[in-house]
């Protein structure tokens, strides 16, 4: 029995990021992975070596999509053409949902790449859902929205960020990408428990949840991906799948990557909480009491 | 906030200190992001714009290792920052971040004299392995394409192909610098697989000028260039240009020498193409 509407695909385990580094080794050595997800980016291009790898990797593997310049919350209309793209590449890979940033990252046609953050506003929800639902029924999937790590706060913003991401999932009826690393990032870079974003978010939405390591500097956590799991966000992780029940789960190493066997290592610890994760019974909502930070 | 991102950084990488109106920059920050006990509004935003303009120029250094090498790591980064600042990107993917540095260097020359020629063809020989990369390919040509046609035949060239006259011989120029950041290669090969990483040895030297023509493309997906006689580079732009078959072959070898047998050569030419892949259907709306 699916968990809830968004957290349906419970046979979803413990997957990791499809990175070139590893390309080889996975093609060769066929390791025993439960998912792959793919960068939609990297892939919404005509030809190439990229279709190639991908439609070998699919012989083989589940893979769900993660993009990385959808920017819901750009005032900008969604971009034809990679919605046409991005429509594309699902009904190549049968995702069975993909997730995008809650944030913004252009505007007026001109690309930042990057995840900025957004205002928490009322205003700036609407807008936000609207334009998710506008991908969703474009693209035919079901989709979730990731929350961001953020360096800065506006002083426009009405509410909190847990508050500002339960108003636009509720208000597009979409999932939730619950990364907890960006929530401990976000916690001390702008001085907030994380228990309390944890605690109050929808759980019953949250579809996937992502993993990864940051960077301590003097002044602030960078969201870098290049480091194991630290311990607070193991805590934060085991914390959300009590409130969550069983989620598919997602490591992050984006730079400096290791082997292909170190990651899947480090992705791996994630079953010590997982495995103990009651399977979802059906009943919207059935977290766990919340614990204390 | 997206103003003080597509600003270029100052010389220590932080926001300028002043904003476009004149104002300074904190003051501007402050008005619209907070502080906290540790960051004033313009070192938070200090955060954003370095990750911004850090990405784009690492894509540029990555993507065009050939213009870096000539213009040195220094030069390359003034006329990176001067090209984004100009051009930022207008694309949900960083592939295409560098499609117009080409057109801009031409335009922007006192970024790379005495060498902006050369530098503008490594440009465009790089653009072109991007095309190649991931470029479409479209369905074969067929032999029964060709025999129903018959001499009225227009046939298309893989989106993925690009062939360019040059006034440097970069394709060599890039091969050398391949050799250096990835040992030697077999003698056979001169595939381009992966963008060279950067290196700290020896430059090779730069090319003497030398008109060139050359092609770029892929087979099996792996990234390849071959040299092309000036008359195969005119049959296959005028082909590209949507002229027949006759057509093009005819204005091709118009001032050509008499001497050489041409239909031989042409026919050679043909079939290797063909065995190359590089013919397909035209698309319905002419461009190839």
């Amino acid at each position: 029995m699916p968990a809830n509407p968004f957290n349906n695909q419970t046979d979803y385990g413990i997957g990791i990021g499809l990175r070139v580094p590893h390309y080889r080794h996975i093609l060769e050595k066929k390791p025993v992975v439960d998912w792959f997800e793919i960068i939609s980016e990297n892939f919404m291009v005509d030809g190439g070596r990229p279709l190639e790898i991908l439609d070998k990797i699919l012989e083989q593997y589940r893979v769900v999509q993660h993009g990385v310049s959808m920017y819901f919350g750009s005032a900008d209309k969604p971009d034809r053409e990679h919605l046409k793209r991005l429509r594309t590449l699902v009904k190549r890979t049968g995702t069975p949902w993909l997730s995008d940033h809650l944030c913004w990252g252009s505007v007026d046609g001109r690309y930042t790449h990057d995840l900025l953050p957004m205002p928490y506003t009322f205003a700036v929800a609407k807008h936000t859902a609207a334009k998710i639902r506008e991908v969703r029924d474009y693209v035919e999937v079901p989709v979730c929205v990731e929350n961001v790590s953020s360096y800065a706060e506006f002083h426009q913003s009405e509410m909190t960020e847990w508050e500002f991401l339960s108003e636009v999932v509720e208000m597009a009826d979409c999932g939730i990408l619950l990364d907890v690393n960006n929530i401990y990032v976000s916690s001390k870079n702008h001085s907030f428990d994380p228990y309390d974003y944890l605690n109050n978010v929808p759980h019953h939405r949250v579809g996937q949840l992502h993993i990864a390591g940051h960077t301590k500097y003097k002044k602030y956590i960078l969201d870098t991906h290049d480091h194991p799991v630290l311990d607070p966000v193991w805590q934060l992780y085991s914390h959300a799948i009590k409130l969550c029940g069983h989620t598919a789960t997602l490591l992050e190493w984006d730079d400096r990557i290791p082997s292909f066997d170190e990651v899947h290592h480090e992705a791996l610890k994630a079953t010590r909480f997982l495995g103990d994760a009651t399977r979802p019974s059906g009943k919207a909502g059935s977290a766990a009491e919340p614990v204390a930070a | 906030m997206a103003e003080a991102l597509f600003r270029p950084l100052s010389a220590k990488d932080g926001l300028q200190e002043k904003w476009s109106d004149g104002r300074t920059t904190a003051s501007v920050a402050a008005e619209f992001v907070k502080s906290n006990s540790r960051l004033t509004p313009v070192e938070r935003l200090e955060i954003y714009a370095r990750s911004y303009w850090f990405r784009v120029l690492d894509c540029l250094y990555d993507d065009y290792p050939g213009v870096r090498a000539i213009l040195g790591d220094r030069r390359f980064m003034k006329l990176a920052t001067a090209f984004l600042a100009q051009f930022p990107s207008e694309s949900f993917s960083l592939r295409n971040l560098g499609s117009r540095l080409p057109k801009f260097i031409l335009d922007q020359p006192a970024f790379t004299v005495p060498q902006t020629l050369l530098v503008a063809d490594m440009a465009r020989f790089e653009w072109a392995q991007v095309v190649a990369f991931d470029g479409e390919a479209r369905p074969l040509l067929t032999q029964d394409d060709i025999l129903d046609a018959g001499p009225k035949l227009r046939v298309g060239l893989q989106p993925y192909l690009t062939v360019m006259e040059c006034s440097y011989p970069v394709d060599e120029f890039a091969l050398a610098l391949k050799k250096r950041d990835a040992g030697l290669r077999g003698e056979a090969s001169n595939a381009l697989t992966a963008m060279p990483a950067a290196h700290k040895s020896a430059r090779p030297p730069l090319p003497r000028a030398k008109r060139i023509c050359v092609a770029v493309h892929r087979q099996n997906n792996i990234l390849f260039f071959k040299r092309l006689d000036p008359e195969a580079y005119a049959i296959l732009t005028a082909l590209r240009a949507g002229r027949t078959l006759s057509a093009a072959c005819a204005s091709a070898l118009r001032d050509s020498d008499p001497a050489i047998d041409w239909a031989a050569r042409v026919r050679e030419w043909f079939q290797s193409w063909q065995a190359l892949g590089w013919f397909c259907r035209r698309s319905s709306h002419g461009r190839t």
